[in-house]
This record gives C-alpha cells, sequence and structure tokens, in this order.
C-alpha cells in the first residue's frame, strides 16, 4: 500500500487517522439509513418547470436494470451491440412516429443542448448568423442558447411573449435575418401556443422553424411534423424517467428527411450484413466530432442511451391509446385545478396543458398522478393566501 | 502512370480543366483513392461563387468528410448532377464522369500558380 501513495511527498501526507465514527454492522448500516430516510416528508408533487412527475410502469425499471442494457457501452462496434442498437432504432422510429418527422437521432444530453443543437444545424443551412427565439421559452433553454451564440459568434434574439396572453408572439417576421425562429409548445407558463400559419410565416423570412415539446402533450396535441416544423426537440424525461433532482435528462431531437447530413449526434439505422441479414448501425459518423473535429456538426458525439431505452420502453408499453389518456388526464386535472383559482390564475382564458401560472410568479404542474384531494388541498390553500 | 497533363491541379488535390474562360473542377485520382468509397457529394448551387481556394463542397465517403476547395475564384455554371445517385462514379472515373462543377473564370491567370500534371505528380511523390 506504501507502494501506492509513493509519489505523494512526505510532507503533505496525513499522518492522523480520519475523523470517522467506528465502521458499522450492515445491521446497524440499515437502521440508520432507514432513520434517515424516515425524515423525509413526501409532499404532494406539483413541482414542473421542464422536468416531470409522471407514471413510471414498473417493467420499464426491470428492464433497463438488465445487465446487458444497463453496463453496456456505446455500440461502435456493430457486431458485438445489435440488441442496443436494434433499442436505438426503435426510440429513433417512435420518435419520428410521436413528432410528425422525418428522422431523429439517438439523442442529446438534454432538451436545452438539443435546442442549441437544432439553432446551429439552421445556422449551417441557411448560412445566417442570427438566431431568434420567443421568451415564452423555458429560461434555462435560453441561457444555454446564450451560451452556444456566445462561442460560436452568433446573435441571439428574443421576442417578447404577449403579456396579455402569456403565448408566444405570432409576429415572427420581426426575425428577418434569423437562421430561424425557436418556440416551445406548450410553452413555459404551460400555455398552448398558436402554431396554425407560423411555419409558413417562418420560412418566408427563409428561416426554419424549430420546435420544443413536451413529448406528453404529443398525446393530444398536433404533431410539428404536421404542421411545417423544420426541427423538433425537447426534454423526454417525462417518458419513464424519474424526476431526480433535475436530471440525467434525455435531449430529443428530430428533423426533417432533407437535413440529415446536418443533424449532430448519433445516428442508428437499418441496413443488410454481407449475408444478406437485417442489421443495425450507426451511420453517418464521419460528420461526428472524434472525425471530422471542428468542422464536424457538434462536439457532442454521445446520447442518452440509457434514458432513450426507457423512454422506448414507456412508449411501448403506454401505445397511443395510453400515451392520449395521460395527456388528457394532465389536461383536464390541471384545468379543474385552474378553474378553482379563479383570479389568482395569472391568464385564467388562455388554453393550457399540464402546467398554468399563478399572479405570484408560482407555475403549478398537475400531471396524471394527481389525487383530487390534492387539488382540492391545494387549491384551498392559494385561495386562501 | 502520370496524372492528366491536359489539366492543372492544386495542392488540396483538385483539378481544372481549362477551355479559354470556363472550367472544370474534379479531385484527383490520389484523392479518390486516399478518401474510399464514396458515398455522398455536397454541391453547391448553380450561380454560387467562390474565390480562389474557398471551401465550395464536402466529399464524404465511408471513412471521412473531406472538404472541397476551389482551385480557381469563378462563378458556377453548371454542377455534375448524376453525383447524386451514383458518387462512386468519382471513383471509377475522376478524371471525367467524375467531374464535380464547371465555373465561369473570374481571373484566369489564377491558373499560372496551380501546378502542372508533371508538377503534380512529383508533389505526390515527394510525399511517399
Amino acid at each position: 500500500m506504501t507502494d501506492l501513495f509513493a509519489d505523494i511527498p512526505e510532507s503533505v501526507r496525513l499522518k492522523t487517522p480520519l475523523k470517522l465514527p467506528p465502521p458499522l454492522s450492515e445491521i446497524e448500516l440499515l437502521d440508520e439509513m432507514r432513520a434517515l430516510a424516515e425524515k423525509n416528508n413526501p409532499a404532494d408533487n406539483f413541482l414542473g418547470g421542464g422536468i416531470y412527475n409522471h407514471f413510471i410502469p414498473s417493467a420499464v425499471k426491470a428492464l433497463i436494470s438488465r445487465g446487458e442494457f444497463y453496463t453496456a457501452y456505446t455500440p461502435y462496434q456493430p457486431e458485438a451491440s445489435q440488441g442496443t442498437l436494434q433499442a436505438i432504432y426503435e426510440y429513433q422510429t417512435m420518435l419520428c412516429s410521436l413528432t410528425g418527422m422525418e428522422v431523429a437521432n439517438a439523442s442529446m444530453y438534454d432538451g436545452a443542448t438539443a435546442m442549441a443543437e437544432a439553432a446551429k444545424a439552421s445556422c449551417r443551412i441557411t448560412g445566417r448568423k442570427e438566431i431568434t427565439v420567443s421568451s415564452a421559452v423555458n429560461p434555462n433553454y435560453r441561457e444555454v442558447l446564450k451560451t452556444y451564440c456566445s462561442g460560436a459568434d452568433l446573435k441571439l434574439t428574443e421576442l417578447p411573449f404577449d403579456p396579455d396572453s402569456g403565448q408566444a408572439t405570432r409576429d415572427p417576421r420581426r426575425a428577418t435575418d434569423s437562421a430561424c425562429y425557436i418556440i416551445q409548445q406548450p410553452n413555459y407558463f404551460g400555455n398552448i401556443e398558436e402554431v396554425a400559419g407560423l411555419a409558413e410565416k417562418t420560412h418566408a423570412n427563409g428561416s426554419l422553424l424549430i420546435v420544443s415539446v413536451d413529448p406528453i402533450s404529443l398525446g393530444i396535441l398536433k404533431a410539428p411534423g404536421d404542421y411545417g416544423a423544420d426541427f423538433v426537440v425537447g426534454e423526454g424525461q417525462s417518458l419513464g424517467n424519474p424526476q431526480n433532482f433535475g436530471g440525467p435528462g434525455l435531449g430529443l431531437f428530430a428533423a426533417k428527411e432533407k437535413y440529415l447530413r446536418q443533424v449532430p449526434g448519433r445516428l442508428v439505422s437499418k441496413t443488410v450484413d454481407r449475408n444478406g441479414k437485417e442489421c443495425f448501425v450507426l451511420t453517418l459518423q464521419a460528420r461526428e466530432q472524434h472525425i471530422r473535429r471542428e468542422r464536424a456538426t457538434s462536439n457532442i458525439c454521445s446520447n442518452e442511451a440509457l434514458c432513450a431505452l426507457a423512454a422506448c420502453i414507456y412508449l411501448s408499453l403506454m401505445g397511443k391509446p395510453g400515451l392520449k389518456k395521460v395527456a388528457e388526464l394532465c389536461l383536464q386535472k390541471s384545468n379543474y385545478l385552474k378553474n378553482k383559482l379563479g383570479n389568482k390564475v395569472r391568464w385564467p382564458n388562455t388554453p393550457s396543458f399540464k402546467e398554468f401560472m399563478l399572479t405570484n410568479g408560482r407555475l403549478v404542474c398537475v400531471t396524471e398522478l394527481a389525487k383530487k384531494e390534492a387539488l382540492d388541498k391545494l387549491a384551498a390553500e392559494i385561495l386562501a393566501a | 502512370m502520370g496524372n492528366p497533363a491536359d489539366r492543372v491541379y492544386s495542392k488540396e488535390h483538385e483539378w481544372a480543366k481549362i477551355a479559354g474562360n470556363t472550367a472544370v473542377i474534379g479531385i484527383s485520382d490520389h484523392a479518390q483513392d486516399a478518401l474510399g468509397d464514396i458515398v455522398f457529394v455536397e454541391m453547391p448551387k448553380v450561380g454560387a461563387e467562390f474565390k480562389s481556394m474557398q471551401e465550395f463542397g464536402v466529399v464524404e465517403s465511408v471513412k471521412t468528410v473531406s472538404t472541397l476547395y476551389c482551385p480557381l475564384s469563378g462563378k458556377v455554371t453548371e454542377i455534375n448532377t448524376e453525383l447524386a445517385s451514383r458518387p462512386e462514379l468519382i471513383n471509377s472515373d475522376p478524371y471525367e464522369k467524375g467531374w464535380i462543377i464547371k465555373l465561369e473564370l473570374a481571373n484566369p491567370a489564377e491558373k499560372d500558380a496551380l501546378l502542372s500534371a508533371q508538377a503534380y505528380d512529383e508533389m505526390l511523390a515527394a510525399k511517399k
């Protein structure tokens, strides 16, 4: 053991024992941890703002915990990774189906970086150096956009939202030199944006439309691909992943096929091997950072495989009717609460999905898990305040 | 066997076959061999203008994506649309069917700065 520390100068080595309590047996340790856990006071969860408390079927955790998935590394060697690759391919396929887009990547780190990557891709495609985003987009995401812009010498313009409706401005013509216009649907306040004609107006500028979605909302809201979005991004945590104090996230990223070669991150595709058998591989890798370097589509060549797998399993279990049901419950339960609160709600007349803002600036989130008693209790407390 | 003498070459392995005020542009046999099987060529739009040694497109093979540098200043008058469905033409016939763009030259005198076939052969031999 002394050999291990041989490189540390004698003068800085610790000469006294560490000030730690004596070791515990497993029984004593379990008692201590139990006592700590019992100090938790599980309150009703109305937290939102980008990371949400949705139901996760038990099968999700059981399946992702399988060693073959849980400990698998990046599938750079397709001959040894067909299971992982197929799972990611299925995830990409489901995301295309959900968003109405033509291609999807193997995921990015989170909704914020996915948005920034789509913005950068739109700059490469249009040759423009300005990005326009609605101020109704998650402020944390806009901070990430600022960071990406400062490094890449791009200009970021934030269009103020309409204070009367709590929705994004419907006139992106103000952003005439932009590579893109970015909106969030539903927006940060939980309000549903009016998207009819938005893609046409954006395209008339020569800009691309980027929509950041809540994937659960796609159970009932129109798929962005169906109203002309060029890129669809968002946070996939709601699909089968716990809140976990804010991470890890799951960056959803989908696009029109004509932009395929500008899509960052990993792409899994289906092909045939030399014996004509169907198989899966990572493709278009020459665009990735480890090969193309400073001219790559992104500095990120990683993904959130385990979170994507959880999302894939969640969607398989829920199916279209299940996801629709979850979305309907979110819509109905949150509006039940919203309707009880009268003038405590900032925008009572703007349609909202699962979140809404109070006049005191607080965001309230109600998912399918909320119980009526909890909603009634919260309503009483808010009205009394 | 040397590279065709009826054209000039750039250090970045592009060739330019000049006729008066126009030039046909492609990449050399050395380049296509080094790249391996070409799967995609990103070409500029007709009408696009480039300065000498400015990036005008990209050629993608299985193992890499390589920048194409325009050896002469000019305006694109034609692009080889055949390459969209048959990018492998660059591998099989880099000097004829594998041409990439045609330019209307802004400054034909620039060709004097490029390498003759013999000079290009010597450059390649020296690299070995």
